[in-house]
């Protein structure tokens, strides 16, 4: 970024002492209060437990993080593709929209058990439940940005005798990408809490690897600090993967897309 | 001047489908080469009969004919009111469109489109995006890019009613400096009855609901024109006389 090093420092530095200002109250809290860390342990305490338990948290992580990964990949691939398929034919979109939309205000949490039961594979189901919630900010967002063209640009096109191919490609497609984007980090969450949610109901019975696991696991153990060093291995891993899409948004818009000016304009 | 007609529109109509009757009974021969202004209101239907020429819209009655034979796409350009840039693609790209649409390939296509930025102006600019050019600059890409298949016709809706008025006097000039170059044929729609005589040849002033030609005029000035024309006594009469036929014209509609 151009520009502007002194107000990005001033926009980095708030948040960074709201975080400083609210981990040492509890710290303090815990302190002073003397409460025990199996009802809730300190700040501090947690971080020793991440260092100490590292081997089966970091484990756990990388379990998740693949599973969110691929859910979110196969999310954008499916959105996107069924998003073309709908500009291409409205008979598919009236068609098909529906269940799409049937799809996304179904519970996670009504439908994973089933799910799980009917897939043999734990990761398999975990998969399906994460892609499942992930799928549709991505394919409502792009039908949108696709279906957004300038008319008159689209008056362009046919005036050069374009076929519906060109239209979509050089046209809908280029237009579609901020939406694209845009659902696309709605989704990266979105991948996270499915996959989350998912290893929660298959419980104890589940692959007994994610992060999820971990929590429930803890749980049962009493190990409250490894309980909550779990829990903010996933914020951490959620806020990861906002900033990375972000990014990729970024630099992939920048050059002329307003929702990604660099500096100076503002 | 050639004389020889290059199109021609015979009784031509256009109803929409919400009921609205745009234009009626347009009868227009358009001389090859010539420079041809619709004037009138807002409503009028100038947009309407500008698409139907292009292509973009069937009348609903009439016909209308191509003496020399059907155009091809890239016979015709087309220059809206707003740029209609396409705004992740660069100058060039966006003028270079036309051209890769019907087939050239990329690195011949865009060597044409900066030899057309360099003729509006932009030389120096092929790599801009849209939105770091002004609203003349995005305009002449607009033109750049509409001229770039060397069209027999030109169509311009408005092009220039968005623009500050020493913007517009430059672009009706270079305008005007790339039709004696090149003689491709306009037809400019505009509201302005300044534009239109300092710029055309021939004026058609429409009525409005249902869209009429009410008056045909010419504006027998010698190109090259210039800023000496703007200011002379000459352009001034052109100019009341084509006020009154304008008001003439919402005169006959009111009553
Ligand atoms: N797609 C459409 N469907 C229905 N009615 C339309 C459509 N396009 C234009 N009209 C109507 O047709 C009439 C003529 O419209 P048109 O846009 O051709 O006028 P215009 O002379 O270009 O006006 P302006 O100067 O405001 O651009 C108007 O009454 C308008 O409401
Ligand atoms: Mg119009």
């Amino acid at each position: 970024m151009k520009g502007g090093t002194g107000r990005d420092l001033g926009g980095y530095l708030a948040p960074l002492l709201v975080g400083v200002a609210v981990l040492g109250g509890w710290e303090w809290l815990v302190w002073a209060r003397g409460i025990p860390p199996y009802v809730l342990p300190g700040p501090l305490r947690i971080g020793q437990t991440l260092i100490s338990d590292w081997a089966p948290l970091s484990a756990s992580l990388i379990y998740t993080l693949k599973l969110t990964v691929l859910a979110l990949a196969v999310a954008a691939v499916a959105g996107l593709a069924l998003a073309l398929l709908f500009a291409l034919s409205r008979g598919i979109e009236r068609a098909l929209f529906p269940y799409a939309v049937i799809l996304q205000v179904t519970p996670i949490v009504a439908i994973a058990p089933l799910i799980i039961i009917w897939v043999n594979d734990v990761s398999i189901s975990l998969l399906i439940c994460a892609w499942i919630v992930a799928f549709f900010p991505i394919l409502s967002n792009t039908t949108v940005g696709l279906n957004s063209a300038d008319p008159n640009l689209q008056d362009l096109f046919r005036l050069y005798g374009a076929s519906r191919w060109q239209v979509l490609w050089r046209l809908k497609l280029p237009g579609a990408m901020p939406y694209f984007l845009a659902g696309l980090r709605i989704s990266g969450g979105l991948a996270l809490i499915g996959a989350i949610v998912a290893e929660f109901v298959a419980g104890t019975g589940g692959a007994a690897s994610g992060l999820a696991y971990r929590i429930l696991e803890s749980g049962f153990q009493l190990q409250i600090p490894r309980m909550f060093a779990a829990l903010a291995l996933i914020s951490a891993s959620g806020i990861a993967i906002f900033l990375l899409l972000s990014l990729l948004s970024h630099l992939l818009l920048r050059r002329w897309h307003e929702s990604a000016q660099d500096g100076e304009r503002r | 001047m050639t004389g020889t007609s290059l199109l021609t529109l015979a009784g031509v109509s256009k109803r929409y489908p919400t009921g609205t009757l745009a234009v009626e009974g347009i009868d227009l021969a358009l001389e090859a080469g010539d420079f041809l202004s619709l004037l009138g209101p807002s409503g009028c239907g100038k947009s309407t009969l500008l698409r139907m020429i292009a292509g973009l819209a069937e009348p609903s009655t009439g016909r209308i004919a191509w003496p020399g034979g059907a155009p091809a796409p890239r016979d015709i350009g087309f220059v809206f009111q707003e740029p209609t840039l396409m705004p992740w693609a660069s100058a060039a790209a966006n003028v270079a469109l036309p051209l890769e649409l019907a087939g050239t390939p990329r690195r011949d296509a865009l060597a044409r489109a900066g030899e057309w930025l360099g003729r509006v102006g932009l030389a120096g600019f092929e790599n801009a995006y849209p939105r770091a050019l002004s609203g003349g600059m995005k305009m002449r890409v607009s033109l750049a890019r509409a001229l770039v298949t060397r069209p027999r016709l030109l169509l311009m809706d408005e092009p220039f009613a968005a623009l500050d008025e020493i913007t517009r006097f430059k672009l009706n000039n270079d305008l005007l400096a790339l039709w004696d170059a090149e003689r491709f044929t306009v037809i400019f729609v505009t509201h302005s009855v300044f534009e239109s005589v300092y710029l055309s040849r021939r004026i058609l002033v429409l009525a409005a609901r249902p869209g009429r030609l009410d008056a045909d005029l010419t504006v027998d000035a010698p190109y090259p024109r210039g800023e000496a024309f703007r200011t002379s006594a000459d352009y001034a009469g052109h100019c009341r006389a084509v006020s009154e036929a304008l008001a003439a014209a919402m005169e006959r509609r009111a009553a």
